[in-house]
Parts: structure tokens; sequence; C-alpha cells
């Protein structure tokens, strides 16, 4: 369960997170939907600490996943990230094969075993539906596929080290409808065994996967619901509007 | 209007195509002169130019290779039966000589009884060597025999181990010494450089911060920019009594003394670039390792380095090409002797240096001359070589998807 608790965040001075509270369900999927630049995207890469890669930024409030503050000082940073893994907007496999960048994660864990290592990454591009595809060419470059299959590329790197919770940057919007679908179906079946938190522009997306989901708007958390109820009868004016595209 | 427009872009486009053909013909006339200028040392003959060697005829050696030529004027030959003839002592005799040996009215008005003085010598003494103009030499007499002419060889050259091109009468071009000069302060140079420019690069594009970066990066980018003369003068004044004083050597300028001034000078370029091509890695390559739990430094080394690894070829080429190339700085505090070295601590000369060195003195068209645009050509095959194969290596890594 990831609990985030009067959340603000700031870039600098501005103010991009303004008192957020949320509660998120474990082996549910989260959607957040939002206009550009709302902070929906800051509000995610809150829960691996991506945001203390920029400068200049500062926090305050609580964030707990599993009851554990992970902006507590005792909390190892890529522990966490171990924890909590990420897929990004656009596909950024690693300059290595296709083998290597699902083996990272592992690599990076100081996993040595290369029987486990193997099976791993089987395991885990079984579990990305990129198996069939890629089987015979594990050692070529992962450059050499295409987005949709980088994409799902990616996810497979982020399932090899276990995480628990799984975090979505937009995952499908560098993607053909085709691709789109093909993750769609994917985080349907990962969400039996993962957390996923998923950020979209595309409603319909959010409409499909997700089981609640968060409507932000200028940093502010306007409406979290249900999905069907946020799609069908929101309570707020401004997530009506939006949703019916009246604006964003 | 659109007419005028178009009238200027095609006279832009030809006036691109224009400068772009110069630039290609210019360095490509520059590559042909040099060579051609350089292998012309090879039509040279090894004893100097209109010199000729002359030997007594009852003396049984017929033939002389410029080594030994040379070995016999400095006395390191005494004898004829070094060189295969009789056992005798060598007598060699040097052109200016014969005016100690005979009074100046003997030789006529217009020198025109010199050469038959010279054949006297010659006749009256069996086991001499003299060397003579070839106008005063005296044809048609019988008992003088003049020693075969060759050309300076393609492997005396390229093989030999003493550079001695204002030895009379026969000039040593060994370039061996050279070569292995530059090579030594080169690669010695690059050594220091190498791991100090790469941690720095890293520090400055992974772990600096943006305040310090600011500094630093305009403060190194300044290094670079200070002309070489006084690189050399800092080293000459600074770090050769420095390393003798250290090392307690007998002579502070020594290789070691070059290579690390080369290796101060190479240090902006290695770390400029390579720091470029560090933060040239997409931020999702970062993000994406970090997201996965690597640590920062894991993220360095697995996937910074290995992107940025054409870069980073590209920093240690141009760092190489820098030390290999640069003139003035080692020139200053190597020594400049052009001898064999065999260790990091001896007076060494650089083929950069030689040229810069003695082109002012050696006549023009001269074998001197050529030999040094010899040197220019093999420089420039060295760079060449740097450059083709550290073009193959990044490729390579390339073609591999890492």
């Amino acid at each position: 369960m990831i609990q985030a608790k009067d959340i603000n965040f700031y870039y600098g001075d501005f103010h991009a997170l303004k008192s957020i509270d949320m509660e998120i369900e474990t082996n549910t999927v989260t959607a957040f939907i939002g206009p550009s630049g709302c902070g929906k995207s800051t509000f995610l890469r809150l829960f691996n600490r991506m945001n203390e890669l920029i400068d200049n930024t500062r926090l305050t409030g609580e964030c707990l996943i599993d009851g554990q503050n992970i902006y507590h000082k005792s909390v190892q940073v890529d522990e966490l990230r171990k924890k909590v893994g990420m897929v990004f907007q656009k596909p950024n496999p690693f300059p290595k094969s296709i083998f290597e960048n699902v083996a990272y994660g592992l690599r990076v864990n100081d996993i040595r075993d290369k029987s486990y290592i193997t099976q791993r990454v089987e395991e885990s591009l079984k579990a990305a539906a990129l198996w069939d595809e890629v089987k015979d060419k594990l050692k070529k470059s992962a450059f050499e596929l295409s987005g949709g299959q980088q994409q799902r590329l990616c996810i497979a790197r982020a399932l090899a080290i276990s995480p628990s919770v799984l975090l979505m940057d937009e995952p499908a919007s560098a993607l053909d409808p085709i691709s789109t679908s093909k993750i769609e179906e994917l985080i349907h079946s990962l969400k039996k065994d993962y957390t996923i938190v998923i950020v979209t522009h595309n409603m319909q997306q959010a409409a499909r996967v997700s089981d609640k989901t968060g409507f932000f708007m200028l940093g502010e958390l306007i409406e979290y619901d249900d999905t069907k109820k946020i799609f069908l009868k929101p309570e707020k004016e401004q997530t009506q509007n939006y949703i019916t595209g009246r604006f964003g | 209007m659109k007419k005028i427009r178009q009238i200027i872009e095609r006279m832009v486009k030809v006036m691109l195509t224009l400068s772009g053909s110069i630039t290609s013909l210019a360095i490509l006339l520059i590559i042909i002169f040099l060579f051609k200028e350089g292998f012309g040392l090879f039509n040279n003959p090894s004893v100097e130019k209109g010199y000729a060697l002359c030997i007594n005829a009852s003396n049984p050696v017929e033939y002389l290779s410029p080594e030994q030529i040379k070995q016999i004027f400095d006395y390191e030959i005494t004898t004829w039966d070094e060189v295969s003839g009789n056992r005798e002592d060598i007598i060699p005799f040097r052109f200016d000589e014969i005016f100690s040996m005979y009074p100046e009215e003997e030789f006529g008005i217009d020198y025109e009884l010199l050469p038959e003085k010279l054949g006297e010598v010659i006749v009256q003494n069996p086991n001499i060597i003299a060397y003579i103009p070839e106008q005063y030499l005296l044809r048609e007499n019988a008992s003088v025999k003049t020693l075969p002419q060759e050309n300076i060889r393609v492997d005396n050259f390229f093989g030999g181990k003493e550079w001695l091109p204002t030895a009379t009468p026969s000039p040593q071009f060994g370039v061996l010494p050279l070569i292995m000069g530059t090579l030594w302060v080169s690669f010695f140079a690059i050594l220091i450089a190498l791991p100090l420019g790469m941690g720095v690069a890293i520090y400055m594009s992974e772990l600096a911060g943006t305040r310090i970066h600011k500094l630093l990066k305009p403060a190194i980018e300044l290094l670079a920019g200070i002309p070489s003369v006084v690189y050399g003068f800092f080293g000459l004044v600074v770090l050769v009594p420095l390393v003798q004083k250290a090392l307690s050597l007998p002579v502070g300028e020594t290789a070691f003394a070059g290579s690390l001034i080369l290796a101060i000078m190479a240090l902006p370029t290695i770390i400029t670039i390579a720091e470029d091509a560090m933060r040239g890695t997409p931020r999702a390559m970062r993000e994406a390792s970090l997201a996965l739990g690597a640590t920062r430094w894991q993220t360095i080394y697995k996937v910074i380095v290995p992107y940025a690894s054409s870069g980073i070829t590209a920093a240690v080429v141009l760092g190489i090409g820098r030390a290999i190339g640069e003139t003035m700085a080692v020139l200053m505090v190597t020594g400049n002797a052009a001898v064999m070295p065999n260790s990091l601590f001896q007076s060494v000369r650089t083929i950069p240096a030689t040229i810069a060195a003695e082109l002012g003195e050696a006549p023009a068209g001269g074998a001197h001359y050529q030999s040094l645009f010899l040197l220019g050509c093999i420089l420039f095959a060295i760079t060449m070589l740097i450059s083709v194969s550290a073009e193959f290596i990044s490729k390579r890594q390339h073609n591999k998807g890492i």
C-alpha cells in the first residue's frame, strides 16, 4: 500500500504539488490524468525519489510504502528503487544487447549466478509478452527492436528485479495503437502481482486499464475515486469538464 | 523577389562548393608536397653531393657502406682489415688538409694544379681514403680508385640508430631514435593524462555541483588556450629543476619532464571532450539505470562511460595527437639528444622538435632538408594510424550495440 500524506513539492519557487493526500491499494492499477503540467508526473516520480535528480527542489509531507516512510534517512535510495520499478514515457533501452538490458538490474544487484540470471531474463520477457518475439535474438542490440517492442523490453527490465510497485509514466504515448493495446493487455496481466501506477494523457486508456483514477489540475488532486465513478459520475465540475474534453 | 532569392541561394551554393573544394585541394596538395619532398631523400647519394671518396688503386677494398665511411672518419674504424682490406692502418684524408701539405703557390693561380696534387697524395699513401670534391678529381689517374656511390637507402633511414644529419663525409639519417623519442614521450604523457583527464571529466559531468562546474569548465577551457611556448617556459623554469631535484638526476631535461608537460597540455583537450561526451548521455539513460536501483557509480561505469565511448575515444585520439605533434614545449624541456632512449630519465629528441630545430639550418633541397620532410611524413603517418585505429575501435563498439 502506498500512502501520500500532505505532499507539497516545489521546483525552486514554483509550487508544483499542493497538499496532496492519497492511498493506493496493493495489486491495483491507479491512473493519474490531467492536463499537461498539472503535476501528475512529478507526483508519480515521488514514489521512487526520481525527483531528487533535479537540483533545487523541495518536498514536505510524508510518503509511505508498506508503512515505511521512503524519505526517511535510513532508507537507501537504490534499495527503494529496486522495490519500486519505473517505465518511462519514451522507450529507453540501454545500448546493450536485449539480454543484457533485462539482466542489468540483476547485475547491479550483484547477482552473479548465470543460470539464475538466464532464468529471470526469460521469465521477465515472458511476463512482458516479448519472449516469443526476441527469444532467437537475445544477443542482438536492443536498438534493433521496434518502438513498441523496446517499451515492452523496458517493462521486462523493470520486472526482472521483482519490484512490488511499478510506476509507468505515459508508457504508451510514443507508441502506435497496436503496441499501445499490447501494453494495455500487459498492464492487465501484471496487476495480480504488482501495484501499478500509471500516468496517462489518454483518457480512454485510463478508463480501460485502471481500477482507480486521480484527476490532477494545477498541482492539486481534484478528485480521486473508482475509475467508473470518475468517468460516469464525477463529483467535481472540473473533472466533468476535463473528461468530456471541454478543456485540457 | 523570388528570383533574387533564388539567385542569392545559387550564389551561396556555388561559394560553399568552391570553398569546400579549395580547402580539400589545399590539404591534398600539402600532403603531396610533403611526400614528394620527403621521398626525394632516397635519390641523394649517401656521401654529400658533389664529393667523392678515393683510395689508392692498390687497395683491394671495393665498397664501403655509409656507416663504415662515417666510422672511418670518426676514427672508430682504424684499420683496413676491419672493412675486408689489408692489415694496414687507415689514413683518413679530408680535402682541406691539402692546403697544409703544400705551399699555396704550387696549386697554380686558378688552382689548376690542385687535382694533380691530390692525385699525388693518394698515390703516395696506399692506405689513404680521401674525401674530395668531384671537380678536383683526376679522372685519368690509373692509380686512384673512386669508390662507388650509392643512394641513401630506405632501410638505413628507417632502421638507422644514428641521427647525424650534418656529419661529413657521410651524414647519418637514422630516424629510429627520433621515432622512439616521440613515442616514449607521448606514450607516458598519455599514460599520465588519460586517467587524470577521465577522472576530472567524470567528476565534472557527474559529481560536481552546478556552481563548481560553472567555475571549473571555463578554467579548464582557458588552459587549452595557453600558447605552448608558455607551457614550455613553465616546464623549463619550474618542472625541469623540480624533476632534477626530486629524482636527483644529473640533468632535469628528460623524457619524463617532456611527458609531464605534454600531459598537462593534453589534459584540457581530454577533459573537455570526454566531459561533453558524457554529458551528452541522454537523461533517459541515466534515469533508466538509477530507476533499476543502480547506484550513481554503477550508472557511471555501466551506462554513461560505455554510451560516451566514441566521444571518449575521440578525446583520447585528440589528446595523443596533441602529444605527438606538440613541438615547442617539448623542444624546450626534453634536452634534444638524438640518441636511442632506454630510460624515461634520459634526454630525448622528438620528431617535431627535430624539424623545428633543424629546418632553419638545413640548405633547401639538400638531403638534410628532405630528410626533415620525410620526418614530417612519418609524423603524418603516425597520427593517421592513430585516428584510423580509433575510428575502427569506436565503430566496432558501435556495431556491437554497446
